[in-house]
């Protein structure tokens, strides 16, 4: 079409529409208005217009929302009665005996948490039921230093980041993580826990796509539930299922506008214990142009040759994964978690990840714990190899173990141990977790602590296999820490061989 | 109005009756008291930790170098005067509706302009920055098939409304951020796009750190608490509470927060946004009811969504929208199905941060006997900062801390620490160990945090350093009536109720934020300006917390700042019914002016 049979198309409709108008009742009233009107003043046309326009809009919308569609109208009496009786179920459930019976036996510590503890029941206990892992809780220089550093800045920081939170000692615990980690900036939390549910909804927002290991801790799945993208389970470390899922996922966003997409996994799964397939992972990732964020909390200072977590353990540069989050709260033995990432996404975080936004900054004293804990990982990197060892170590003796299997990767110092599923069967076990209590308390009158995997089941997103958790430590040698293995083992054959097994 | 002396000098004999010396520790007011605690017979033990009988505030300064009490009043200055003493209490148990003051017309006219200018130069910015400078827009555009990391859309207020002042944010400080903060001092040579630190640091007076009973010290009885506790139990017990993470310690902290609260039992985690984004989850599921007040703070409403739970929300601290809405929702019953709720959970804050207005308690409580919904008190502001003792907004009522289920607060503030706390009864902290995420998954607080909350408790209590406690709760009742009532007489629009520690001084008008901010910063006052979104589009503010460690000497510089750049900044926006005052006649007459029952008819 030339421009010439343009013009007269376009002159052709305005001239129908127009003719259409004038046949319209009223439309000469409306037409003269407009015409004086715009001799006048053109620009009150225009506002005038605009707000007919939003009249109309208005109207419209109200009119949506008023009519509820299964609102039932009642009378005031109706309405009284109807909250008289009315009766809420109690705030939360009873306490039955059995639950009591948990929560009497959590264990208190008296003094501090170490290789060898002391209970409140007075038993004395080798500790394998904290992260621990490297003894760093024993460090004097870690103490002296928090002190001085309270001296210099007093304990709690008063305020969030924003508002006069953020001292030096955060920004120079930022650099340490971050130098340590190979990866341009860092952002502390006040709480680990709550790092990673906050760091994922600072990024990814409705309309958004995660495609998340079906594994992932329940810090991550409440992250994902908060940034309200769609999600897209993949099986626990099943790269072939995994890749379907992203597979599955580009035919259904074909012709949609692009948005962002994320592949979120834990490095060392908390509730398992094994490690994830980051090569495999990085390979999808861009093969399907996802960004990758990882769950490091039990990874970072834990793995790898020097402690750098599952990049340093594959042999892959950390740069390749976007977004890694983890805790100092474990073997840094500090409190809050770290992000690492881009410059760019620490500073977006800074100013849109809610759980450091709205809460105060991490005290002063722990931003300096991190540093030091930072400091000694890196000049210490035998903490690391004498960490494997005595994981090793603990594994070759409970393998043996006829009742248990470990889920957990060979390297992991995080174990956990479940019962095996014929030992399940033929004793007719229902009430693991019941069985797996009895374990733990024989294993501490037998002087070794260690915990079950506790969770609350109705928070999950998918159902978690009971287990015993087992976390090793520097902090016992070689020798302390068989002995351990073995009066686990012990009391696992103990207990067990005490239910009978079902006739069949 | 207290224009005519004779009347002020009988106020002023009145207020003076009613004020102990700091140094008496039999008091008045707590005798008053329904659940009072200061009359216990001495332990003989106060418990694991012990505190060295020096208090960092008015004792032991005799054998202090001048250095040492120049760093201690910088932490925590001296009373001026007794009189400088006020008992926060709402004496006639019921509170008095906050009135909004509206600024004329013609401001809230021009600030929707310059919101208006604002965003347009944004977009136009937007528009040409992505086509001509690419390389600075690379974050906002599609690139080899990834979508941008942070839409331009949703960052867009960040980008170019709020970058153009963000040094006012996020300043970096050194110090004890106690009554002056140290600040890092920097510069920008890209429109603040990054900032460099100069090196030089500026000691400025600090009315934006939650540092409501001044317990921000680098010394006293709650350091050396802490010092102890980390000695004994080190940085962290590396592992979750329900684990291997519970030491005696956090279960005497945890009775005597219970014991303060006037609860039978508490719990304690390391972080105050987890403590609400782990309780109501724990508390409220599918087929219950939340019902949230519109201004809530941020951790409520992610705990809220976490729980899965309905969510209404209720107008601001009305009792009367929430009783409608209770009406309509009990007889309604849930959507669809219209099944009765399983349980309706209304969700307040005790002292609201951003308003400084206070709940509306005894009217709430009031419609709790008919509706037999449960409260959850959010009393992260108010804890510590009002009510004669200390113990948050039933205690400025003199209700019974029975009558809220729930009462959750916050370390990081008025103690000086960190972290939260839930105090309720046994049977539901019980059974929360079981059930509350936080409990079984995340780190346990710090030991030696401890320290320093159980060291803050006892002295507010009166347990240690006799007559400190007191001192610190009265003088942050008086500071708070002082400073906005005068504020108040020199023609400022304040929000909030008269005992509030918060503070909110209405500036409206984006450009005047950083401008306020930056003139009080040239006076040396370190301040907290906020706006869109934590606030309403047109109803920008600069916030004062206000604290204990400061005297009636810093307020008065506070008000002759504020009194010059409300002057030169057009703020002065209180409708003319309400007579101005002088600058010098508010500082003459302030202290008995803020002690009358009401403050500004
Ligand atoms: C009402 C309210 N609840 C909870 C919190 C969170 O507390 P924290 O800073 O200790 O995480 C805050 C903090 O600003 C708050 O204002």
């Amino acid at each position: 079409m030339s421009l010439h049979d343009t013009l007269i198309y376009i002159n052709s409709t305005v001239e129908s529409i127009s003719s259409q108008f004038t046949r319209l009742p009223g439309s000469s009233i409306i037409l003269r208005y407009v015409r004086s009107s715009y001799q006048n003043d053109p620009a009150r046309s225009v506002l005038e217009f605009c707000l007919f326009l939003f009249a109309v809009r208005y109207f419209l919308a109200s009119k949506y929302s008023v009519t509820k569609k299964d609102f039932v109208r009642l009378t005031d009496g109706e309405i009284d009665e109807l909250v008289d009786e009315w009766t809420p179920e109690p705030l939360v459930p009873a306490m039955d005996e059995a639950s009591q019976t948990d929560v009497d036996k959590i264990p208190v510590i008296v003094g501090a948490t170490g290789p060898k503890v002391k209970l409140a029941t007075g038993k004395s206990a080798m500790n394998l039921a904290s992260a621990n892992m490297l003894n760093l809780v024993s460090n004097e220089q870690i103490k002296q230093d928090a002190i001085n550093t309270v001296h210099e800045y007093g304990v709690g920081v008063c305020g969030p980041p924003g508002f006069y939170g953020y001292q030096r000692v955060h920004i120079n615990a930022e650099k340490d993580i971050a130098a340590f980690l190979g990866m341009p900036a860092a952002i502390i939390y006040a709480q680990a826990f709550n790092t990673i549910s906050s760091v994922i909804p600072a990024f990814a927002k409705r309309g958004d796509i995660i495609v998340a290991d079906a594994a992932c801790n329940i810090a991550v799945c409440k992250g994902i539930t908060i940034s309200r993208a769609t999600v897209r389970w993949y099986e626990h470390n099943n790269m072939e299922d995994l890749e379907r899922v992203l597979e599955r996922v580009s035919k259904e966003v074909k012709g949609r506008p692009l948005t962002r997409r994320f592949v979120v996994s834990e490095g060392l799964f908390e509730n398992i214990g094994d490690i994830c397939n980051l090569p495999k992972i990085l390979e999808l990732k861009d093969k399907y142009k996802y960004r990758l964020i990882l769950e490091e909390s039990f990874s970072v200072g834990v793995i790898g040759k020097t402690g750098r977590g599952v990049a340093e353990y594959y042999g892959v540069d950390a740069t390749e994964i976007d977004i890694i989050s983890g805790s100092m709260a474990n073997t840094m033995v500090a409190g809050g978690g770290f992000c690492v990432s881009s410059e760019y996404a620490v500073k977006h975080q800074r100013i849109n990840a809610l759980g450091y936004v709205f809460s105060a900054a991490l005290p002063g004293y722990l931003a300096k714990t991190a540093s030091n804990a930072v400091a000694i990982m890196t000049t210490s990197p035998e903490l690391f190899s004498q960490l494997n060892a005595n994981a090793r170590a603990f594994r070759e003796i409970i393998s043996k173990s006829q009742y248990v299997y470990s889920p957990s990767d060979p390297d992991s110092p995080l174990i956990h141990l479940r019962l095996k599923s014929e030992i399940l069967e033929t004793r007719k076990i229902d009430d693991e977790d019941h069985v797996l209590q009895d374990i733990v308390d024989e294993c501490l009158y037998n002087g070794v602590l260690i915990t079950r995997n506790k969770y609350v089941q109705s928070a999950e997103n998918f159902p978690i296999l009971p287990s015993l958790k087992v976390q090793v430590t520097t902090g016992l040698n070689k020798k302390e820490t068989e002995k351990a293995a073995l009066v686990v083992k012990a009391a696992i054959s103990k207990v067990v061989a005490k239910i009978p097994k079902a006739k069949h | 109005m207290p224009s005519n002396p004779t009347k002020l000098a009988s106020l002023f004999a009145q207020a003076q009756a009613q004020i102990q010396l700091p140094s008496s520790s039999a008091s008045s007011s707590a005798a008053s008291s329904p659940n009072n605690m200061t009359a216990d017979p001495a332990a003989p033990s106060l418990g694991l930790l012990s505190y060295s009988s020096a208090s960092a505030v008015s004792k032991a300064s005799a054998n202090l170098s001048p250095q040492e009490l120049k760093r201690r009043h910088a932490q925590f200055g001296p009373l001026v005067h007794p009189s400088h003493l006020h008992v926060s209490q709402q004496a006639k148990g019921v509170l008095p509706d906050f009135i909004e003051e509206e600024p004329p017309l013609f401001y809230l006219l021009t600030t929707y302009i310059s919101y208006l200018i604002l965003i347009i130069f944004g977009h136009v910015r937007d528009f040409f920055g992505k086509r001509f400078k690419k390389e600075k827009y690379q974050h906002l555009i599609e690139r080899n098939g990834y979508a941008p990391l942070t839409s331009d859309f949703d960052s867009f207020y960040v980008r170019r409304l709020k970058e153009r002042f963000d040094d006012c944010f996020s300043r970096p400080t050194i110090d004890v951020p106690g009554r002056y903060l140290t600040l890092l001092d920097r510069t920008s040579s890209d429109y603040n796009s990054t900032f460099k630190l100069t090196g030089t640091t500026t000691e400025a007076l600090n009315l934006s750190s939650y540092n409501y009973l001044g317990f921000a010290q680098s010394e006293g009885q709650c350091v050396d608490a802490f010092e102890e506790a980390i000695h004994r139990y080190g940085t962290s017990t590396a592992s979750p509470r329900a684990e291997a993470g519970t030491t005696d310690l956090h279960v005497e902290t945890e009775e005597l927060v219970a014991r303060f609260i006037g609860k039978e039992a508490s719990m304690i985690f390391s972080m105050g946004y987890a403590t609400n984004g782990a309780a109501l989850p724990s508390l409220v599921s599918k087929g219950c009811l939340i019902i949230s007040d519109e201004l809530n703070h941020a951790s409520i409403r992610y705990g809220a969504r976490l729980s899965g739970a309905v969510i209404k929300t209720m107008k601001h601290n009305d009792m009367e929208d929430l009783e409608s809405l209770l009406r309509e929702q009990i007889s309604q019953g849930q959507p669809r199905t219209h099944r009765p709720w399983k349980k309706i959970l209304i969700v307040v804050e005790g002292l609201y941060s951003m308003e400084g207005t206070m709940l509306n308690l005894p009217r709430l409580v009031e419609l709790k006997k008919k509706y037999k919904f449960y409260i959850f008190a959010d009393e992260a502001h108010s804890v510590g900062a009002i009510g004669p003792h200390g113990r948050g907004i039933c205690d400025f009522y003199g209700i019974s801390p029975d009558e809220v289920d729930i009462l959750m607060g916050t370390f990081t503030k008025s103690f000086g620490a960190a972290g939260g706390y839930i105090a309720a009864d046994k049977a539901i902290i019980d059974r929360l160990k079981l059930d509350n995420m936080a409990y079984v998954y995340a780190e346990t607080m710090s030991p030696p945090l401890l320290g320093q909350i159980e060291g803050a408790l006892r002295t507010i209590i009166g347990e240690i350093v006799p007559g400190e406690g007191e001192e610190r709760l009265q003088r942050i009742a008086f500071n708070s009536r002082y400073l906005r009532l005068g504020l108040k007489r020199l023609g400022f629009i304040v929000y909030g109720h008269d005992d509030s520690p918060i503070i909110p001084l209405m500036i409206y008008s984006p450009a005047k934020m950083p401008a306020f901010s930056h003139e009080m910063l040239k006076r040396k006052i370190a301040i907290v300006v906020v706006g869109y979104p934590a606030t309403p589009l047109v109803k920008s503010r600069a916030r004062f917390c206000m604290s204990s460690s400061l005297n009636k000497d810093d307020l008065d510089r506070i008000l002759r700042a504020c009194d010059e750049i409300g002057d030169m900044l057009m703020l002065k926006f209180r409708p003319s019914e309400h007579p101005r005052w002088k600058f010098e006649d508010v500082i003459r007459k302030g202290v008995m002016d803020c002690k009358r029952d009401m403050l500004d008819e």
